[in-house]
Formats: C-alpha cells, sequence, structure tokens
C-alpha cells in the first residue's frame, strides 16, 4: 500500500464532492403517483402482530376506497423500524403520504418541517379542532404553532391488579404510593413477586421518570425548552420508582432485562406477579397469554400522598400527512375518515384504545369497570409529555442512563441520588449539545 | 513419524474445547426450535420436556417467513451472479494488463472497505431517491436497490479473490489461445474461466453468505413487500409473545442452506481465499 | 482488504506480463478500462458518492432542524469535529470511552480468534481419523448466516432462561447468583465471546489452507534434527505462514473495529454502556439523536484512524518484508 495511492484516493473523493454538490432532499417525491387516486399510509403496529394490523385495517380502507374512491396502500411498519424509517423519511422526501406517529414525537417531527401544519382551513376539512379530547389535541406538536399531527388512538398507563391474590393475601387495590409498596411488599413471596417493570426498556423507563417527576411537580424542560433534568422533584422521583427494584426489593432484578412491555405482561397473565404498569391496549396480550378478563382489575398509577395526581402521560398514536404529499385533499379525507367516530368504534376494540374524540365511550373493553377507570386516567389524571423539539432525545438519554441504572442494582450494585443527579447531568449535556 | 505425547495431548485438548465452544450454540439453535413454548419461557434445560415440531409449523404463521425466504434468495442470488460476472471482467483487467490507474483503483476500491457503514447509509439512501427523481429508477423499497448494494458489497472482495486466482493461472494458457486466434474476451470465458471454476465457485459463496446476512441496509432499504429474513427474524418479537422457539426453529431453517452450500463447496472456498495471499 | 492487495503486488506472479514494456497507446489499450467499467460504476455510486457526501456532510449542522432540506443546513465547518473531540464534553466523553472499549474488544476477539484459528489449525495438521469431520465442524459458525448465530447466543445469554447460567450455575454449581450477561459490565465480556465465536473459524479456514502449502519434509528434516513440536512451530509454521498472517490480522482488525451486527442484533436497542461499541455508538449519535452532521463527522475520525493504523501496518510489514 502506498501513501500516494492514498492520496489520490482522497483527491477524487474530493473531486466528488465538489462535484455531486448539494442534492440534499428537497426533491418531491411522494410515492403515491400523484392522480388523486390513490394513497400511501403507514400504520404503526397497534394489534397482537403486523399481519393482525392488516387485517384489521383492510375492511376499513376498502371502506374508504368505496365512499372516495381513492385507493390506500398500506404499510404496517414495526416500533423497531418505524423512527428510522420516518428519518429516512423525512430526510429524503420519499415519504408516505400519511403515516401514524407515536405522539409523543409530535413536537420533535414537527420541528423538522417535513409535515403539514393543520391550520384552520384543515381542521375543517377533517371535521374541526374541537371534536378531539383537548388533552388528546395538546399532544398534536409544540403549543402556539399549528400542529402537525392530530390524536388517533388514546392511550394511557394504568396499575394491572391481579384479583385473587389481592384477595388470598386480604389487599384491596392501592390509593397511594405507599400502600402500593406495602402491597407489594407483602405480595412478593414464595417465588413470586410484587411487580414486574420493562425496567430494560428505555422508552418505558424514560415514560415513568416523566410521571413519576411530574407526582413531585417537577418539569423536565423550562418553558424555553431547555433540558431541566437535574431538578430534586426529577431525581426524586426516578429514585422513587427505582427503589421498587432497589430499596423494596418488590421486582424481580431479572426485569432488569425486559426490553419491552411484553415479558411484564407475560409474567402478569402467568400469575407470577401481582402488579404490572402498562396501557390500556395490554389487554389483548394479557388475554392471549391465557388470562381472563375478569380475573385483573385496573386503577389507577397511584402517586404518593401529597404529591400530585398523575398517574400517566397523554399517550396514544397521532395522524400526520407529509408536507409534500401529491394529494393533499384525499389525505385531508382520509384523516377525516380515521378519524370519525364510525372508524373509531371500529377500530377502538381491536387495537384497545382509547377514543380521541370529545364524547365517545370507551370501547375497547367489555369491562365497564376497567373502562371507566381508563377513560377517568386519560381525561383527567395524564399529562402530556413535553412539548418540544428535544423530547425524543429526554427519552433516549434519560431512559438509556435508567437502564443502565437498573442493570447497576440488579447486579448488586446501589444507586444514591447523587448517582442519579450525575446520570442526569450528563443526560442533560447530551441533549444540550444536540439541540 | 511418531507423534509425542504433548503433540498429541495437545491435539485433544485444543479438539475437545474448541469442539464445546462451536457445538453449545448451534446445539442449542437446534434444541430449543423443538420446545414448546412455555420451555423456553422457564428455566433453560439441555432436553425439551416434550419434543415438539410444532415451532417448525407456527413460525410460517407467526410472521410471513415464506415470502421473506424467497425476497432473501432473490436478493442473494441476483447480487451473487451481478457482483461475480463483474468481478470477472475486473479481475481479468487487473490480473492480464498494465494499465494507467491499476493501483489506483485497486486502492480506492480496498479504502472503500474500512468505511463504517453507518457513514453512508443515509447517503445511499438520498443517493437512491436521487436516482429516482432524476431517472425515474425505484430504488428505494424495491428488491432492485438492495440487489445493487450488496453487489457492491461483496465486490471488492471478490475481485481481490478472483485476481489472485487468475494470477495462478498459467499466462502461457491464454497466450496460446490468443495464437490459435481467439480474442481477449473469448480467451477469458474458454480458457480462464473454466481453469478458475473453483475461485468463481468461492467468490460465489462468499457474495452469497454476505448478502444472506446482511442486517443494517436491509431494514432501513425494505418495506413489507421485498423485506429479507435478516430483517423478518426479528418479527417474531411481537408485541404478545417473545417466540424464542419460533425464531430458533426459523434460524435452522435459514441456516440449513446456507451451511451445506458452504460446506459442500468449503474446499474451493479455501482455494480462492488464499489465493492471493498464499504463494 | 487493502492488505491482500498489497500483498499480492509483493507476490512474485502478480503483475504484468514481465519482458513486455509498456508501450503507449498500443491496440486495444481501452479494453481493461472497459472490462473495468462496470466494478467503478458501481464503486463510484454505492461507496465512492456516499462516502464523500458523508465527508461533506460531517461539515454540516444537520440536525432535525434542517434534515428535511438538508441542502440548508448551514455550514459549520469544523465543528461537529470540535465536539466530538472536546472529551470534556458529554458528547466527547462518550466517543472515548466507547473508542476505548472498542479497541480492547478488537485487541481481545483478534488476538483470542487467532489463537484458536492457529491452535485448531495446527491440531489438525496431521491426518488422523476424524480429521475431515472436525475441520468441518469448526466452519459452522463462520457458514452461519450471522444473525441466526447472534440470535442463538442472545437467548443463551438470558439471564434466567439462559443456557450458560443454566450450563455454569446449575450443572457445573458454581457458586453464587446467576449474573446478566446483557446488561452491566458483563455484557462486554458477552460481545467478545459472540465475537470470537463468530470470527475464529474465519482465522482457522485461512491458517489451514497456509498450512498445506507448507511441504511436509520441511517438518520431517527439521524432527531429524530433534527439534520439539512447540520449536518446530515457532521456527517453520510461524514464518511460512507470515504472508497469510499479514493479510489476515489487517482484515480481522478492519472487519472486528467496524463490526455492527454483533451488537446490534446482540443488544436490539437497549445497548449497556459496557457493549457500546464505536460502529453501534455512531448509529446512536446519528439516528437516536437525529444528529447526522455530528454522527458523520465521528465516522470521519474512525476512517481516519482505520486508514492511520492500516497504513502503518502495511509499511512496517512492507519494510520488514523486504530486509527479511
Amino acid at each position: 500500500m502506498k501513501i500516494r495511492t492514498f492520496a489520490a484516493a482522497a483527491a477524487i473523493a474530493a473531486l466528488a464532492i465538489t462535484a455531486t454538490g448539494c442534492s440534499g432532499g428537497t426533491s418531491n417525491s411522494g410515492s403515491s403517483d400523484g392522480g388523486g387516486k390513490t394513497l400511501t399510509y403507514w400504520a404503526s403496529n397497534q394489534g397482537t402482530s403486523l399481519d393482525n394490523d392488516k387485517e384489521v385495517l383492510t375492511p376499513q380502507l376498502k371502506k374508504f376506497e368505496e365512499q372516495t374512491g381513492i385507493k390506500v396502500n398500506l404499510e404496517v411498519i414495526g416500533w423497531n423500524d418505524l423512527q428510522t424509517r420516518i428519518q429516512t423519511a423525512v430526510t429524503s422526501g420519499q415519504a408516505p403520504d400519511v403515516l401514524n406517529i407515536g405522539n409523543t414525537w409530535a413536537a420533535s417531527l414537527q420541528s423538522t418541517g417535513a409535515f403539514m401544519p393543520f391550520d384552520s382551513a384543515a381542521f375543517d376539512a377533517i371535521g374541526g379542532k374541537d371534536k378531539f379530547v383537548k388533552t388528546a389535541m395538546d399532544t398534536g406538536g409544540v403549543p402556539g404553532q399549528d400542529p402537525t399531527s392530530v390524536p388517533l388512538y388514546g392511550l394511557a398507563y394504568g396499575l394491572y391488579y391481579n384479583k385473587a391474590m389481592f384477595k388470598d393475601a386480604g389487599l384491596t387495590p392501592p390509593t397511594n404510593w405507599a400502600d402500593m409498596v406495602a402491597d407489594a411488599k407483602k405480595l412478593t413471596t414464595g417465588g413470586k413477586y410484587g411487580f414486574a417493570l420493562a425496567a430494560g426498556s428505555y422508552t418505558e423507563n424514560a415514560h415513568f421518570a416523566f410521571i413519576n417527576a411530574a407526582q413531585n411537580g417537577a418539569d423536565l424542560f423550562s418553558a424555553d425548552g431547555k433540558p431541566t433534568f437535574t431538578s430534586d422533584g426529577v431525581v426524586d422521583g426516578i429514585s422513587r420508582y427505582l427503589d421498587l427494584m432497589q430499596a423494596d426489593k418488590v421486582v424481580n432484578v431479572g426485569n432488569a432485562q425486559y426490553d419491552n412491555g411484553t415479558k411484564a405482561v407475560n409474567d402478569f397473565a402467568a400469575g407470577k406477579v401481582a402488579m404490572i404498569l402498562n396501557q390500556n391496549n395490554a389487554d389483548s396480550s394479557i388475554v392471549a397469554n391465557g388470562m381472563k378478563n375478569d380475573e385483573y382489575g385496573v386503577v389507577a398509577f397511584p402517586a404518593p400522598a401529597g404529591a400530585k395526581d398523575v398517574a400517566s402521560h397523554v399517550a396514544g398514536i397521532n395522524l400526520s400527512i407529509f408536507k409534500n404529499t401529491k394529494n393533499k385533499d384525499g389525505a385531508l379525507k382520509f384523516v377525516k375518515f380515521m378519524t370519525s367516530p364510525e372508524t373509531q368504534t371500529a377500530l377502538g376494540k381491536p387495537f384497545a384504545s382509547l377514543p380521541v374524540l370529545a364524547g365517545a365511550k370507551a370501547v375497547f373493553t367489555d369491562n365497564v369497570e376497567e373502562a371507566k377507570t381508563f377513560s377517568d386516567i386519560y381525561a383527567n389524571k395524564s399529562k402530556p409529555l413535553p412539548l418540544v423539539p428535544s423530547e425524543d432525545q429526554f427519552e433516549s438519554t434519560v431512559g438509556k442512563a435508567m437502564n443502565q441504572m437498573f442493570a447497576t442494582i440488579a447486579s448488586g450494585g446501589t444507586v444514591s441520588k447523587a448517582d442519579i443527579k450525575t446520570a442526569l447531568t450528563t443526560a442533560q449535556q447530551q441533549v444540550e449539545a444536540a439541540g | 513419524m511418531r507423534e509425542t505425547t504433548s503433540a498429541k495431548s495437545f491435539r485433544i485438548v485444543v479438539i475437545a474445547v474448541l469442539t464445546v465452544f462451536t457445538v453449545i450454540p448451534v446445539y442449542v439453535m437446534v434444541i430449543s426450535g423443538l420446545k414448546p413454548l412455555k420451555d423456553v419461557q422457564g428455566a433453560f434445560s439441555w432436553w425439551p420436556s416434550t419434543l415438539t415440531i410444532q415451532p417448525y409449523i407456527d413460525m410460517w404463521r407467526t410472521v410471513p417467513l415464506a415470502s421473506y425466504f424467497v425476497n432473501s434468495v432473490i436478493v442473494a442470488s441476483a447480487a451473487t451472479v451481478l457482483s461475480l460476472i463483474i468481478a470477472i471482467f475486473a479481475s481479468y483487467a487487473i490480473s492480464r494488463y498494465n494499465f494507467r490507474g491499476r493501483s489506483l483503483f485497486s486502492n480506492t476500491v480496498l479504502a472503500t472497505q474500512m468505511l463504517p457503514g453507518v457513514l453512508f447509509l443515509l447517503p445511499l439512501f438520498l443517493i437512491f431517491v436521487n436516482i429516482n427523481t432524476n431517472f425515474g429508477v425505484q430504488l428505494v423499497g424495491t428488491r432492485i436497490g438492495l440487489i445493487i448494494t450488496y453487489l457492491t458489497f461483496s465486490l471488492p472482495f471478490s475481485i481481490w479473490m478472483l485476481a489472485g486466482y487468475f494470477d495462478g493461472i498459467p499466462r502461457e494458457l491464454d497466450e496460446a489461445a490468443k495464437v490459435d486466434g481467439c480474442g481477449p474476451m473469448r480467451a477469458l470465458i474458454q480458457v480462464i474461466l473454466p481453469a478458475a471454476r473453483p475461485g468463481l465457485v468461492a467468490v460465489a459463496i462468499y457474495s452469497f453468505m454476505t448478502s444472506w446476512g446482511e442486517v443494517l441496509f436491509a431494514s432501513v432499504m425494505t418495506t413489507d413487500a421485498n423485506r429479507t429474513l435478516a430483517v423478518g427474524l426479528q418479527l417474531y418479537s411481537t408485541q404478545t409473545n417473545v417466540y424464542w422457539n419460533q425464531i430458533m426453529a426459523a434460524s435452522v431453517v435459514v441456516s440449513i442452506p446456507i451451511v451445506i452450500g458452504f460446506l459442500l463447496l468449503q474446499k474451493n472456498f479455501v482455494a480462492g481465499l488464499t489465493a492471493g495471499a498464499v504463494k | 482488504m487493502s492488505a491482500t492487495t498489497a500483498t499480492k503486488k509483493s507476490g512474485p506472479s502478480a503483475g504484468p506480463p514481465k519482458g513486455k514494456p509498456r508501450k503507449p497507446r498500443r491496440a486495444g489499450w481501452w479494453l481493461p478500462y472497459a472490462l473495468l467499467a462496470p466494478a467503478i460504476i458501481f464503486e463510484v455510486v454505492i461507496h465512492v458518492i456516499p462516502m464523500a457526501t458523508g465527508i461533506w456532510m460531517s461539515f454540516l449542522k444537520l440536525t432535525k432542524m434542517f434534515i428535511s432540506n438538508w441542502g440548508n443546513a448551514p455550514v459549520i465547518g469544523l465543528k461537529n469535529y470540535a465536539v466530538a473531540l472536546d472529551f470534556n464534553s458529554a458528547v466527547g466523553a462518550g466517543l472515548l470511552k466507547s473508542f476505548l472499549i472498542t479497541v480492547a474488544f478488537t485487541i481481545l476477539v483478534v488476538g483470542i480468534s487467532w489463537g484458536f484459528g492457529m491452535a485448531a489449525a495446527v491440531a489438525l495438521q496431521k491426518s488422523f481419523f476424524g480429521r475431515g469431520f472436525f475441520r468441518t465442524l469448526f466452519l459452522i459458525p463462520y457458514a452461519l448466516p450471522m444473525y441466526a448465530g447472534v440470535i442463538a447466543w442472545k437467548f443463551m445469554l438470558q439471564k434466567d432462561t439462559g443456557a450458560l447460567n443454566h450450563l455454569l450455575y446449575d450443572n457445573l454449581g458454581l457458586p453464587g447468583d446467576k449474573p446478566f450477561w446483557l446488561i452491566g459490565d458483563n455484557a462486554f465480556w458477552a460481545v467478545v465471546i459472540v465475537a470470537i465465536w463468530r470470527l475464529w473459524p474465519f482465522a482457522f479456514l485461512m491458517l489451514m489452507a497456509g498450512l498445506q502449502s507448507i511441504p511436509n519434509d520441511v517438518y520431517e528434516a527439521s524432527a531429524v534434527d530433534g527439534a520439539k513440536p512447540l520449536r518446530q512451530w515457532s521456527a517453520i509454521t510461524l514464518p511460512m505462514l507470515r504472508p497469510v498472517n499479514m493479510v489476515l490480522l489487517l482484515v480481522m482488525f478492519l472487519w472486528t473495529f467496524n463490526d455492527f451486527n454483533t451488537p446490534f442484533v446482540l443488544f436490539g436497542g437497549s445497548q449497556p454502556p459496557a457493549g457500546d461499541l464505536i460502529s453501534f455508538h455512531i448509529y446512536n449519535a446519528s439516528f437516536l439523536t437525529w444528529n447526522f452532521g455530528s454522527g458523520a463527522a465521528m465516522s470521519v475520525l474512525l476512517l481516519l484512524f482505520l486508514l492511520l493504523v492500516s497504513g502503518v501496518y502495511l509499511l512496517v510489514m512492507n519494510r520488514r518484508s523486504k530486509r527479511a
């Protein structure tokens, strides 16, 4: 190998740079071919499998085609791939017309400028902003700007408990944090545990960092969008959550490896744990794993006595339109269709979602009490995750830091509040650097 | 020549240790594919509570494995054939001609091999999109895009292996053919290629294996319709369950054709691989 | 790969036909270029242009604010590099840590894989009953599709349901609690073990082929002189394998240092800091934070490092072989 040839190679590369110049993603090639007769739609995985989603959505899309003559090309994308796919779509402009996003990404995605803002004309076309539940609509984007997404499916965290295990131990469902821990301790016996947590999932961990901090009245971002992760309220909140495994020992240390909610649900359905924290779409998974609907109950995730009554973030899925769609009218029609009462009712059950339409009734379960509990959590005890462009950074940095803290605890170490603060300082610096 | 005792015990120890190290994961893969779901969710055991082939039946339903299989076969085969053809021409030029830029070419090609794939994942995606906009050829989300990507991944190593192999074929052979009135292309096809068959097999195996196993680009460049096995296997972790037994069964199924092919042809592979280095 | 070409050139049979002076513009001068054209076109489109684009991206402030219209992203010169190399900042410190982990990972994986490969090649050098069987067996990890092998390991390395802990603690009776392998500090050893498992058969394959070209009578002659096996190995085998080793070590170094697939499949979305290999780190720095400019700058730094190491390695090796 000769240095000279490397130099020559480098020179060629340099030439190529100037030659290609900026061929950036200004190109405008929505994959639907402009004729107004087709739309491309990316759906997220809401059902039990990608195929299940397809089966559920296809009849609705047929109906839409009958009504409007517009054919919808559906692709269901798993959560592992969805973010990368959206990124490449945003970057290249090779994008679907309409797509599902996790509503916590809304503000982050809005800041890319790749999505169509819903102005008043657009809202008129889909049936008005007021048709949505207000908390759900709040997740549409940064406050004070036209939102770039509208709510599609509503979700909320609840505390699922095993009725039989509670009854056998002579317990009633907890209403505050101290009760919950006491119950969990009592139920942690004979190889069973009070709790299962998805302690190895950074998104789940980030959500509970937010919820616990919110119970303490602490904000993760200042009004001007700067991260404030290191405040005492945040540190205490995370510490409280970690202590379920560390101090209270009501969580099997093995849960530090649970990198998605599925494994906790499996344990719950198998009767290995008495409680799990999950969004209401866990219902179908619990049943699929062999536990009957009347064998478990749900209450709001309790806050410590005297703290703010926040039990969940406003979770769910939003619907966005890509700005460079060549079929804006069709896309709006489709959004209107998906957020219409009929479609919402039809999809509410199979996807186990809460209604995002004002005044609509929850249909995701036949269990009246459960429906009431979740509707109450969603409408009254939920707070949106920070509506700032760096929200996604919060999830990845703080969530991953918490993964590591759980891992430390699980392998026999201890995590002090000082350790939490140090880790959050690093996370905050990373977010600042990326901003 | 008699072997000393120490050499013999060295041999036995090495073979024993490496056999255990090699075999255990393979055994776990095979046996776990024959377990019912509850076995793989509980503590590990070396033998199933009941031996079942159910995972091998269910796995086709949990994810559309068959269609991913077809995609993988098409993509890997096409990438292999194209890469082979292109490599044959390039290696022939490098091996039999002296021309300006010869070493520049080889060195640039090999320098690209040091690139972290992450660096050009996004740019490549952009280029594909630009090709689509300017020339109307759809490359993203099609098999063609993936084929083109993979064929270039294996191209540099293939060119190197083949050039080494061609060098080992006596020049007198094709010189004689040329004296007989063959053009350079006929000399290549009629003389060199038959002589280099083991090398060609080696290159084909290498290309095929590269394409069959690639994950990163496949996860970004494919859609539902053309997803390959490498990405498809991840889908066994569904919303309701992680089907470890089906994952293992599917791993066995996607491995069998390539392992058998490789083991049958390994002698060629060794020969091709080392042609350049061992002289 | 670079090494291989270089070696080939230093080999006796490479190069143009001897004794034929190069005549400018002789008939058919264009033929080699025509033969190379397809390869060049594909390499340019898939490697060279993207690489150049990537280098260009590293000078841009390419965050999510600009990504959808990145022709307009502001040029910020070397700022991305400054951030990546400022080891007092969170980003720089993270990169440095990942780099050091990768260095340790590479040294261990390449070293042990080479050792295993050499040991196996020597152990199978002499013919004995079952040799062919073991030779085939040892190649299986290399022949398995990458993700299938790594997923099997992922399953084995689970704490409570995995085969490794079962073997060590239930079967072999190690004292203490079963450890985690895929989270916490053990994750480093997990990724090292899996990478060795995948890589060593390649070393074995190359070294085995190299050994075949050493004539048997060399060993016999030295045995007559009373040389012990270890002495034979260091006096005959090792020097004779020099050309193979030179290529092998460099190729394994490059593959291992750039290894993305192993941590990606093994750890999935939640990679533990102890297994934060540099390719994976850069991937996360780009895709998780949407800061593609910064990610590109890190990739370029990685590329420069690899070029430097390979260049120095080849220079030293070539000089030594000329002396020898």
